[in-house]
Protein backbone atom coordinates (compact mmCIF):
# COMPACT_ATOMS: atom_id res chain seq x y z
CA UNK A 1 0.00 0.00 0.00
CA UNK A 2 1.27 3.76 -0.52
CA UNK A 3 0.46 6.87 0.29
CA UNK A 4 0.59 9.95 -1.15
CA UNK A 5 3.80 12.18 -0.29
CA UNK A 6 1.20 14.82 1.57
CA UNK A 7 -0.33 11.96 3.88
CA UNK A 8 3.22 10.43 5.03
CA UNK A 9 4.31 14.45 5.93
CA UNK A 10 1.53 15.23 7.67
CA UNK A 11 2.08 11.51 9.83
CA UNK A 12 5.35 12.36 10.06
CA UNK A 13 5.37 16.13 11.28
CA UNK A 14 2.57 15.25 13.88
CA UNK A 15 4.66 12.43 15.40
CA UNK A 16 7.42 14.68 15.49
CA UNK A 17 5.32 17.70 17.30
CA UNK A 18 3.53 15.11 19.56
CA UNK A 19 6.70 13.89 20.56
CA UNK A 20 7.73 17.22 21.95
CA UNK A 21 4.54 18.72 22.78
CA UNK A 22 5.92 21.17 25.18
CA UNK A 23 7.74 22.92 22.81
CA UNK A 24 7.24 24.68 19.19
CA UNK A 25 9.31 23.22 16.99
CA UNK A 26 9.98 24.67 13.66
CA UNK A 27 8.42 23.86 9.95
CA UNK A 28 12.29 24.22 9.27
CA UNK A 29 13.50 21.44 11.40
CA UNK A 30 10.84 18.71 10.25
CA UNK A 31 11.76 19.33 6.60
CA UNK A 32 15.10 18.69 7.22
CA UNK A 33 14.62 15.22 8.85
CA UNK A 34 12.36 14.15 6.26
CA UNK A 35 14.80 15.74 3.68
CA UNK A 36 11.62 17.70 2.00
CA UNK A 37 11.59 22.06 1.55
CA UNK A 38 9.91 23.97 4.09
CA UNK A 39 7.32 25.48 1.27
CA UNK A 40 5.82 21.57 0.53
CA UNK A 41 5.76 21.01 4.71
CA UNK A 42 4.09 24.24 5.04
CA UNK A 43 1.19 23.43 3.09
CA UNK A 44 0.43 20.16 5.20
CA UNK A 45 1.08 22.38 8.36
CA UNK A 46 -1.56 24.74 7.15
CA UNK A 47 -4.33 21.76 6.60
CA UNK A 48 -3.22 20.23 10.07
CA UNK A 49 -3.46 23.36 11.38
CA UNK A 50 -7.72 23.57 9.70
CA UNK A 51 -8.12 20.12 11.12
CA UNK A 52 -7.66 21.33 14.76
CA UNK A 53 -4.56 18.86 14.95
CA UNK A 54 -1.59 21.52 15.19
CA UNK A 55 -0.95 25.17 16.28
CA UNK A 56 1.03 27.92 14.71
CA UNK A 57 3.43 30.37 16.08
CA UNK A 58 4.67 32.87 13.54
CA UNK A 59 7.91 34.90 14.40
CA UNK A 60 10.80 34.56 16.41
CA UNK A 61 10.41 31.68 18.85
CA UNK A 62 7.40 30.57 17.36
CA UNK A 63 6.78 27.19 15.10
CA UNK A 64 4.68 24.25 15.34
CA UNK A 65 2.78 22.42 18.40
CA UNK A 66 0.67 19.28 18.63
CA UNK A 67 -2.95 20.21 19.66
CA UNK A 68 -4.67 16.78 19.65
CA UNK A 69 -5.28 13.93 21.21
CA UNK A 70 -2.30 11.43 20.62
CA UNK A 71 -4.37 8.36 21.75
CA UNK A 72 -7.26 9.47 19.73
CA UNK A 73 -5.96 10.55 16.59
CA UNK A 74 -5.35 8.53 14.13
CA UNK A 75 -3.63 7.42 10.84
CA UNK A 76 -6.76 7.36 9.26
CA UNK A 77 -8.00 10.81 10.46
CA UNK A 78 -4.66 11.56 9.01
CA UNK A 79 -4.92 10.17 5.60
CA UNK A 80 -8.21 11.31 5.18
CA UNK A 81 -7.21 14.87 5.73
CA UNK A 82 -5.53 14.49 2.21
CA UNK A 83 -6.50 11.39 0.00
CA UNK A 84 -9.98 9.99 -1.16
CA UNK A 85 -10.87 6.81 -0.12
CA UNK A 86 -10.70 4.44 -2.84
CA UNK A 87 -14.50 3.25 -1.62
CA UNK A 88 -15.69 6.66 -1.93
CA UNK A 89 -15.28 6.23 -5.62
CA UNK A 90 -15.01 2.49 -6.60
CA UNK A 91 -15.39 2.98 -9.81
CA UNK A 92 -18.71 4.27 -10.69
CA UNK A 93 -17.95 5.00 -14.33
CA UNK A 94 -15.14 1.81 -14.68
CA UNK A 95 -15.74 -0.73 -17.18
CA UNK A 96 -17.89 -3.24 -16.10
CA UNK A 97 -19.25 -2.10 -13.09
CA UNK A 98 -22.50 -3.07 -13.22
CA UNK A 99 -21.58 -6.86 -14.44
CA UNK A 100 -21.49 -9.83 -12.02
CA UNK A 101 -17.89 -9.79 -12.85
CA UNK A 102 -17.59 -6.38 -11.22
CA UNK A 103 -19.62 -6.82 -8.96
CA UNK A 104 -17.42 -9.64 -7.66
CA UNK A 105 -14.31 -7.55 -8.21
CA UNK A 106 -15.94 -4.94 -6.14
CA UNK A 107 -16.66 -7.54 -3.08
CA UNK A 108 -12.69 -8.81 -3.18
CA UNK A 109 -11.44 -5.00 -3.40
CA UNK A 110 -14.20 -4.03 -0.36
CA UNK A 111 -12.64 -6.89 1.90
CA UNK A 112 -8.93 -5.28 1.35
CA UNK A 113 -10.09 -1.81 2.03
CA UNK A 114 -11.94 -2.81 4.95
CA UNK A 115 -8.72 -4.38 6.57
CA UNK A 116 -6.70 -1.70 5.75
CA UNK A 117 -9.31 1.06 7.12
CA UNK A 118 -9.30 -1.20 9.98
CA UNK A 119 -5.76 -0.99 10.46
CA UNK A 120 -5.28 2.60 9.53
CA UNK A 121 -8.09 3.57 12.12
CA UNK A 122 -7.05 1.54 14.98
CA UNK A 123 -2.86 3.33 14.85
CA UNK A 124 -2.85 6.23 16.70
CA UNK A 125 -0.66 8.73 16.97
CA UNK A 126 0.58 7.73 20.59
CA UNK A 127 0.77 3.75 19.53
CA UNK A 128 3.35 5.12 16.29
CA UNK A 129 5.37 6.94 18.85
CA UNK A 130 5.67 3.42 20.40
CA UNK A 131 6.08 1.54 17.18
CA UNK A 132 9.04 4.28 16.60
CA UNK A 133 10.64 3.46 19.84
CA UNK A 134 10.89 0.28 19.17
CA UNK A 135 12.82 0.63 15.84
CA UNK A 136 15.22 2.83 18.44
CA UNK A 137 15.65 -0.17 19.92
CA UNK A 138 13.82 0.37 22.80
CA UNK A 139 11.53 -1.91 24.72
CA UNK A 140 7.64 -2.20 25.06
CA UNK A 141 6.74 0.05 27.43
CA UNK A 142 6.14 3.88 26.64
CA UNK A 143 9.21 6.49 26.80
CA UNK A 144 9.57 9.42 27.58
CA UNK A 145 8.40 10.74 24.08
CA UNK A 146 5.17 8.77 24.00
CA UNK A 147 4.56 9.54 28.16
CA UNK A 148 4.71 13.61 26.77
CA UNK A 149 2.29 12.87 24.17
CA UNK A 150 -0.08 11.05 26.83
CA UNK A 151 0.29 13.84 28.94
CA UNK B 1 -9.93 16.08 20.88
CA UNK B 2 -8.06 16.50 24.30
CA UNK B 3 -6.64 14.06 26.54
CA UNK B 4 -8.63 12.66 29.64
CA UNK B 5 -6.12 12.46 32.63
CA UNK B 6 -5.04 8.81 33.01
CA UNK B 7 -5.07 7.71 36.94
CA UNK B 8 -2.91 5.12 37.74
CA UNK B 9 -4.97 1.72 39.15
CA UNK B 10 -2.48 -0.03 40.68
CA UNK B 11 -2.79 1.48 44.50
CA UNK B 12 -6.59 1.30 44.53
CA UNK B 13 -7.00 -3.04 42.89
CA UNK B 14 -5.76 -6.10 43.16
CA UNK B 15 -5.30 -8.26 40.31
CA UNK B 16 -5.78 -11.98 41.07
CA UNK B 17 -7.38 -15.47 39.59
CA UNK B 18 -11.46 -15.70 39.67
CA UNK B 19 -13.67 -17.02 42.56
CA UNK B 20 -16.74 -18.45 42.12
CA UNK B 21 -18.23 -15.97 44.36
CA UNK B 22 -17.02 -13.55 41.46
CA UNK B 23 -19.09 -15.10 38.43
CA UNK B 24 -22.57 -12.97 39.57
CA UNK B 25 -20.34 -9.64 38.92
CA UNK B 26 -18.63 -10.72 35.60
CA UNK B 27 -22.32 -11.53 34.10
CA UNK B 28 -23.18 -8.58 35.41
CA UNK B 29 -20.57 -6.44 33.70
CA UNK B 30 -20.85 -8.53 30.48
CA UNK B 31 -24.19 -8.14 30.68
CA UNK B 32 -24.20 -4.02 30.79
CA UNK B 33 -21.64 -4.12 27.71
CA UNK B 34 -23.05 -6.88 25.59
CA UNK B 35 -26.71 -5.72 26.45
CA UNK B 36 -27.04 -9.84 26.68
CA UNK B 37 -26.90 -11.66 30.16
CA UNK B 38 -25.21 -15.30 29.55
CA UNK B 39 -25.08 -17.01 33.11
CA UNK B 40 -24.86 -20.10 31.54
CA UNK B 41 -21.76 -19.44 29.20
CA UNK B 42 -20.36 -17.56 32.26
CA UNK B 43 -20.60 -20.63 35.00
CA UNK B 44 -19.13 -22.75 32.31
CA UNK B 45 -16.40 -20.43 31.70
CA UNK B 46 -15.36 -20.45 35.53
CA UNK B 47 -15.75 -24.15 35.33
CA UNK B 48 -13.35 -24.49 32.47
CA UNK B 49 -11.03 -21.55 33.06
CA UNK B 50 -11.78 -20.99 36.90
CA UNK B 51 -11.31 -24.35 37.87
CA UNK B 52 -8.93 -26.99 35.57
CA UNK B 53 -6.05 -27.06 34.02
CA UNK B 54 -4.68 -23.55 35.76
CA UNK B 55 -1.42 -24.01 34.39
CA UNK B 56 -2.34 -22.62 30.75
CA UNK B 57 -6.25 -21.35 31.73
CA UNK B 58 -5.93 -18.10 33.32
CA UNK B 59 -9.32 -16.42 34.29
CA UNK B 60 -8.28 -13.06 36.05
CA UNK B 61 -10.60 -10.57 37.94
CA UNK B 62 -9.47 -6.90 38.20
CA UNK B 63 -10.83 -6.47 42.34
CA UNK B 64 -11.20 -2.57 43.50
CA UNK B 65 -10.05 -2.66 47.00
CA UNK B 66 -12.66 0.61 48.34
CA UNK B 67 -15.70 -0.48 45.99
CA UNK B 68 -17.91 1.97 44.69
CA UNK B 69 -21.64 1.42 44.37
CA UNK B 70 -21.24 -2.57 44.89
CA UNK B 71 -18.92 -2.18 41.71
CA UNK B 72 -16.26 -4.97 43.61
CA UNK B 73 -14.99 -6.69 40.08
CA UNK B 74 -14.01 -4.08 37.71
CA UNK B 75 -12.98 -5.83 35.15
CA UNK B 76 -11.81 -9.13 34.09
CA UNK B 77 -9.69 -11.07 30.96
CA UNK B 78 -9.90 -14.89 30.24
CA UNK B 79 -7.06 -16.47 28.30
CA UNK B 80 -5.42 -19.94 27.38
CA UNK B 81 -2.24 -21.39 25.95
CA UNK B 82 -3.47 -22.89 22.79
CA UNK B 83 -0.94 -25.70 20.74
CA UNK B 84 -0.78 -26.28 17.09
CA UNK B 85 -4.26 -25.27 16.19
CA UNK B 86 -3.67 -24.37 12.45
CA UNK B 87 -0.35 -25.10 12.52
CA UNK B 88 0.57 -22.85 15.63
CA UNK B 89 2.99 -23.20 17.95
CA UNK B 90 2.06 -22.82 21.70
CA UNK B 91 0.61 -19.28 22.13
CA UNK B 92 -1.32 -17.42 24.44
CA UNK B 93 -5.13 -17.04 23.41
CA UNK B 94 -6.87 -14.04 25.13
CA UNK B 95 -10.64 -14.36 24.43
CA UNK B 96 -12.62 -11.61 26.65
CA UNK B 97 -11.43 -8.67 28.01
CA UNK B 98 -13.85 -6.50 29.72
CA UNK B 99 -13.49 -3.34 31.98
CA UNK B 100 -17.23 -1.46 33.90
CA UNK B 101 -17.78 1.45 31.80
CA UNK B 102 -17.11 4.01 34.71
CA UNK B 103 -13.52 2.39 35.18
CA UNK B 104 -11.96 2.85 32.12
CA UNK B 105 -9.18 4.92 31.26
CA UNK B 106 -7.17 4.15 34.67
CA UNK B 107 -5.12 1.47 33.51
CA UNK B 108 -7.10 -1.22 34.34
CA UNK B 109 -7.20 -3.19 31.07
CA UNK B 110 -3.44 -2.41 30.78
CA UNK B 111 -2.72 -4.17 34.28
CA UNK B 112 -5.15 -7.12 33.46
CA UNK B 113 -3.56 -7.88 30.26
CA UNK B 114 0.13 -7.41 31.69
CA UNK B 115 -1.21 -10.27 34.07
CA UNK B 116 -2.21 -12.36 32.01
CA UNK B 117 0.77 -11.80 29.88
CA UNK B 118 2.85 -12.89 32.76
CA UNK B 119 1.25 -16.17 33.87
CA UNK B 120 1.39 -16.94 29.50
CA UNK B 121 5.12 -15.97 29.67
CA UNK B 122 5.17 -18.46 33.19
CA UNK B 123 3.60 -21.21 30.65
CA UNK B 124 7.15 -20.28 28.11
CA UNK B 125 4.94 -18.96 25.20
CA UNK B 126 6.29 -15.92 24.04
CA UNK B 127 3.52 -14.87 21.60
CA UNK B 128 0.24 -13.92 22.49
CA UNK B 129 -3.08 -13.76 20.12
CA UNK B 130 -6.62 -12.28 19.88
CA UNK B 131 -9.10 -11.26 17.53
CA UNK B 132 -10.89 -7.94 17.46
CA UNK B 133 -14.12 -7.41 15.11
CA UNK B 134 -12.91 -4.95 12.41
CA UNK B 135 -15.22 -2.37 13.49
CA UNK B 136 -14.87 -2.74 17.59
CA UNK B 137 -12.54 0.19 16.86
CA UNK B 138 -12.50 0.42 20.80
CA UNK B 139 -11.25 -2.69 21.64
CA UNK B 140 -8.62 -2.35 18.43
CA UNK B 141 -7.30 1.16 19.62
CA UNK B 142 -6.96 -1.23 23.09
CA UNK B 143 -4.79 -4.15 21.60
CA UNK B 144 -2.95 -1.20 19.14
CA UNK B 145 -2.30 0.74 21.96
CA UNK B 146 -0.32 -2.11 24.00
CA UNK B 147 1.89 -2.87 20.75
CA UNK B 148 -0.24 -5.60 19.15
CA UNK B 149 0.26 -6.12 15.44
CA UNK B 150 -1.48 -8.40 12.75
CA UNK B 151 -0.89 -11.87 12.84
CA UNK B 152 0.02 -13.88 10.36
CA UNK B 153 -3.50 -15.58 9.75
CA UNK B 154 -6.45 -14.21 7.96
CA UNK B 155 -9.79 -15.54 9.79
CA UNK B 156 -12.24 -16.73 6.81
CA UNK B 157 -16.19 -17.38 7.15
CA UNK B 158 -18.69 -18.76 5.06
CA UNK B 159 -22.77 -18.12 4.87
CA UNK B 160 -24.07 -21.92 5.31
CA UNK B 161 -26.79 -22.50 2.67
Amino acid sequence: MKLQVASRLAIFALLELAARRDQQVSVAEIGEKYGVSTHHLAKVMHALGRAGLVHSVRGAGGGCQFTGNARRVTLLHVIELFEKRDSEDSGKDAPGHGTNEGRALREVLGEIDGIAQATLGSITIATMLKLVDRHRGGGRRPAASVAAAER
Amino acid sequence: MRETTTKPAADTLAIRRVRRADIADVIALDERITGLAKPDYWHDVFARYGERRLGERFFLVAEASEPRDDERILGFIVGEVRAWEFGSAPCGWVFALSVLPGARLRGIGQMLLDAISEEFKKANVTKMRTMVARDNRLHLLFFRGEGMMAGPYIQLEKELD
